[in-house]
């Protein structure tokens, strides 16, 4: 089974690279049109003759099979951008932004879980209406004006964390604290906008188990409220969530751009956007492509995981 | 729970204490950009941040100083005619050519201890002439006919043709032979792109002859500079120099109110309206400085409008915006109104040309005699046809999104009736523009040397059209002999007073026939600490990095 959701990855991939090669390949001008814009002693000639060896005289179709023909061979190309080996250029901000974003689900599912159990236990409750609207701010509020106010209040304001990058670059920056520092800004405005969603699925989870016979008869049986909350609601409340969850798991590899550019965080986000932008096809594409396969590789996951809480749940 | 609380409290203060972002201290110095460079070659690809941050570690052979005047950053002496190191020479097919003869400054060494010599110019000509080498800009290798090595420091240019501007060799940006002539000739010349040590060993030594050298680069982040310890000039202040990227605006200024950043550079920083905001609030810790610079903000025309091909027009549009209260609205005065193409600090501007000031009536007696009159509000012709433009721009330029709608509330109070169009500046510069796929008009603005000879915007010669692969930056389509005959002058004229009254001439003409609507002349705002003393703004397409030995912290 596994095997076969494997192999239906690898359709989906290809089918991607054909369309997200495509879309680049139609995008109005290329690098050296702009390039042209830019230097008034770009000549003709130098037109040509940039195009030519950039392969940009060729239509993309002929391009994307020879790109794909590298790739089926191990050879992802070099950055146009960089001029550097797509992984080298690729895995630095790579691991940044799976740092980043990994911390970031991480606060979010340890705040928005508890607080979505404990909202769905009491519907209605003064502290359910406190956490819903926690959950509306978390979802309405935009990223960037959140990550804004966090740097105006915690860096400029009370200056006890800094603005933004991912070490105190002058001498004496750098350690364990340092880094942590510098995560804590973007972790938190990531994490704010991620509350939201886990709390009210997990909320709505909950309340819709709670109704089901199972539930009463855990009851009927003497189980405490914990006991039938933490052992019999919760693991099938879970179902969804994982769901949203393993979907999550793709950007964890293709970052949260408007978040990077607000902290100055070198991540997969402005990596892809700066590729896709300047035309970088080999190092577009690998982001891209990896963020796909990611997110495949986590909806398998989450088939697994489902059949981890619930037994009935069949692979086929 | 209480417990609980203590822990956090106590883990929080632990990380807090530990993270205090540390002032750097004041022989260290930060600076901020909006931009990282993707290559480090000095002559692959056109980009400001490589400029600002590669002019910390490399000299040029010649630059223009802050006062916009040529000067020797490698050589010795500049060549003219006057000291005999530049000589008339007829070339094979018989032209006008110069020689120049340029000697490398006693005691410039590449960082690793190496002397910068003729076989690096010899090498970097090398390079830059092979068809095949990706660099971006070959036109001045193509220009050099031949590189004679006198001796190990002096060298002789033979171009082929002699312009006025004969010994400014700005572009030729000397690569070190001992470094990437293996990596040149490893293998196929289209692929030095990515072997050059300038990508793939940056902080290698052997690429830097300016008082710093590059010792670290955290792509997408930051770049480290440390001095060279074989700069054979003034010896520069700070031990280590950190150019940190902050693309977002706000974020940046956040980044230096925070310490993060000492200060903000005013070539690729603050825009000018946020940089206004930032004075207004008056941080006694800051300094704000404007620099007028040469980055031309105008309307482009496109002459194949059968509205826009009257020039009356074009007058009568000049006529019904009051720029001087623009500029006063929107960038408190900082930004100069512009009468033509060319600078007031650049010594060729003349101020003896048609004015446009803010005068509807004259606008509105213009558009009559061209057939526009006035019915319901908006103007129409013989046919009832209703004047009305298209002003295409960058979306995401606040400034130009702001400008455009006051353009359009003006002019619809002389009846012309104005649509407005943002693109992304990737469509807009990429295909709209480059293109001549805007309809009327098209705002965005030209960044030239100081006297730039407008061939490449104004001559006819360099329209983009399919058939010459779309190069050319005379996107308007503006074809006058009058135009041609002035800049094919200009070009050649080496007399300083001659060439002064034939640029006097193109600016009237400019103003008269309006090949493109002037808008205003941008200020660079430089957020500079106050302590920080020496950096002086320039301006013009060669940064305040390129003197970064004269700065001090006092």
């Amino acid at each position: 089974m596994i095997l076969s959701r494997l192999l239906q990855s690898l359709a989906v991939l290809l089918v991607m690279s054909f369309v997200v090669y495509g879309l680049m390949g139609l995008m109005p001008g290329d690098p050296i049109d702009l390039m042209i814009a830019a230097d008034p002693h770009l000549t003709p000639e130098d037109a040509e003759r940039l195009k030519a060896l950039y392969g940009l005289d060729r239509p993309w179709t002929e391009r994307y099979l020879r790109w794909l023909a590298q790739v089926a061979q191990g050879e992802f190309g070099y950055s146009r951008l960089y001029a550097k080996p797509v992984w080298e250029a690729m895995l630095p901000a790579l691991g940044n932004t799976a740092l980043l974003m990994a911390a970031a689900l991480a606060v979010a599912l340890a705040v928005a879980l508890p607080l979505g159990i404990l909202a769905s236990l009491r519907p209605g409750s003064v502290f359910d209406h406190a956490v819903n609207l926690l959950a509306f701010a978390s979802v309405s509020l935009p990223t960037f004006w959140v990550g804004l106010m966090l740097i105006v209040l915690f860096a400029v304001q009370l200056g006890w964390l800094p603005a933004g990058g991912m070490e105190t670059v002058a001498a004496g920056g750098g350690g364990l604290g340092d880094r942590l520092a510098h995560l804590a800004l973007p972790v938190a405005t990531l994490a704010l906008a991620g509350i939201g969603q886990y709390v009210r699925q997990m909320r709505a989870a909950m309340i819709g188990e709670a109704h089901h016979d199972y539930v009463r008869t855990a009851r009927a049986k003497g189980c405490g409220p914990a006991r039938v909350v933490l052992n019999h609601q919760l693991r099938n409340a879970l179902l969804p969530v994982t769901t949203i969850v393993a979907l999550e798991i793709g950007g964890l590899f293709s970052g949260a751009l408007i978040t990077e550019t607000v902290f100055a965080w070198p991540g997969m986000g402005r990596l892809i956007y700066e590729s896709v932008m300047g035309n970088d096809f080999n190092l577009a594409l690998t982001g891209l492509l990896l963020a796909t396969a990611m997110t495949l590789l986590g909806s398998i996951l989450a088939d697994l995981a489902y059949r981890w809480l619930d037994p009935r749940v069949s692979l086929k | 729970m209480t417990n609980a609380l203590r822990l956090l409290c106590l883990a929080a203060a632990v990380t807090l204490g530990l993270a205090a972002p540390a002032r750097a201290a004041k022989d260290e110095l930060v600076i901020g950009l909006t931009q990282f460079p993707s290559t480090f070659h000095p002559s692959i690809d056109s980009m400001l941040a490589k400029t600002y941050i590669l002019s910390m570690a490399r000299r040029p052979v010649t630059a223009y100083d802050p006062s916009w005047t040529l000067v020797c950053m490698l050589c010795e002496t500049l060549p003219t005619f006057e000291n005999g190191l530049a000589k008339r020479e007829k070339t094979a097919d018989g032209k006008q050519g110069v020689a120049l003869t340029y000697t490398l400054k006693a005691g410039t060494k590449w960082a690793d201890g190496r002397p910068v010599t003729t076989a690096d110019v010899l090498f970097t000509w090398e390079v830059g002439r092979h068809p095949r080498s990706g660099l971006s800009n070959s036109e001045l290798y193509r220009r050099i006919l031949k590189v004679e090595a006198r001796d190990a420091r002096t060298f002789t240019l033979h171009l082929d043709r002699l312009t006025f501007d004969y010994n400014a060799v700005n572009d030729l940006h000397i690569l070190p032979a001992h470094v990437e002539k293996p990596r040149f000739e490893a293998g196929d010349a289209a692929e030095y792109r990515n072997r050059t040590a300038f990508d793939q060993d940056t902080t290698n030594p052997g690429l830097y002859n300016g008082p710093y050298r590059i010792t670290q680069v955290v792509q997408g982040s930051h770049v480290v500079l440390e001095p060279n310890a074989h700069w054979a000039g003034d010896k520069p202040a700070f031990k280590r120099i950190v150019v940190k990227t902050v693309e977002n605006t706000a974020a940046l200024e956040a980044n230096l109110l925070a310490g993060g950043v000492d200060l903000i550079a005013g070539e690729l920083g603050l825009p000018l309206e946020q940089a206004i905001a930032f004075e207004n609030r008056a941080d006694p810790r800051f300094t704000v400085t404007y620099k007028p610079s040469l980055v031309y903000e105008h309307l482009d025309v496109n002459h194949s409008s059968p509205i826009l091909a009257d020039k009356r027009v074009r007058q009568a549009l000049m006529h019904g915006i009051d720029r001087e209260a623009l500029s006063r609205q929107l960038f408190a005065g900082r930004q100069q109104v512009a009468d033509a193409n060319v600078p007031p600090l650049d010594w060729v501007h003349t101020d003896d040309l048609a004015k446009y000031r803010f005068d509807p009536a004259t606008a509105a007696r213009l558009l009559d005699e061209a057939g526009w009159k006035l019915a319901g509000g908006v103007r129409r012709d013989a046919k009832g046809q209703p004047l009305t433009i298209e002003l295409a721009t960058t979306a995401g330029n606040r400034s130009r999104e702001l400008v455009a709608q006051v353009l359009q509330a003006q002019w619809r109070a002389i009846g012309v009736d104005v649509r407005l169009k943002s693109e992304p500046p990737r469509i807009f510069f990429g295909e709209t523009v480059t293109k001549r796929k805007f309809p009327h008009l098209a705002m965005f603005a030209w960044y030239s040397a100081p006297e730039s000879v407008p061939r490449s915007t104004l001559h006819s010669t360099m329209i983009p059209a399919e058939s010459n692969g779309w190069a050319g930056q005379n996107y308007g389509g503006y074809a006058r002999p009058g135009m041609d005959k002035l800049i094919d002058a200009i070009e050649v004229e080496t007399d300083r007073a001659r060439r002064k009254a034939l640029w006097a001439e193109l600016q009237k003409l400019y103003a008269d026939d309006l090949p493109a609507l002037p808008l205003y002349f941008r200020a660079d705002a430089f957020i500079l600490p106050k302590p920080l003393k020496g950096v002086t703004p320039t301006g013009h397409q060669d940064p305040s990095t390129l003197w970064v030995e004269g700065w001090r912290w006092e």
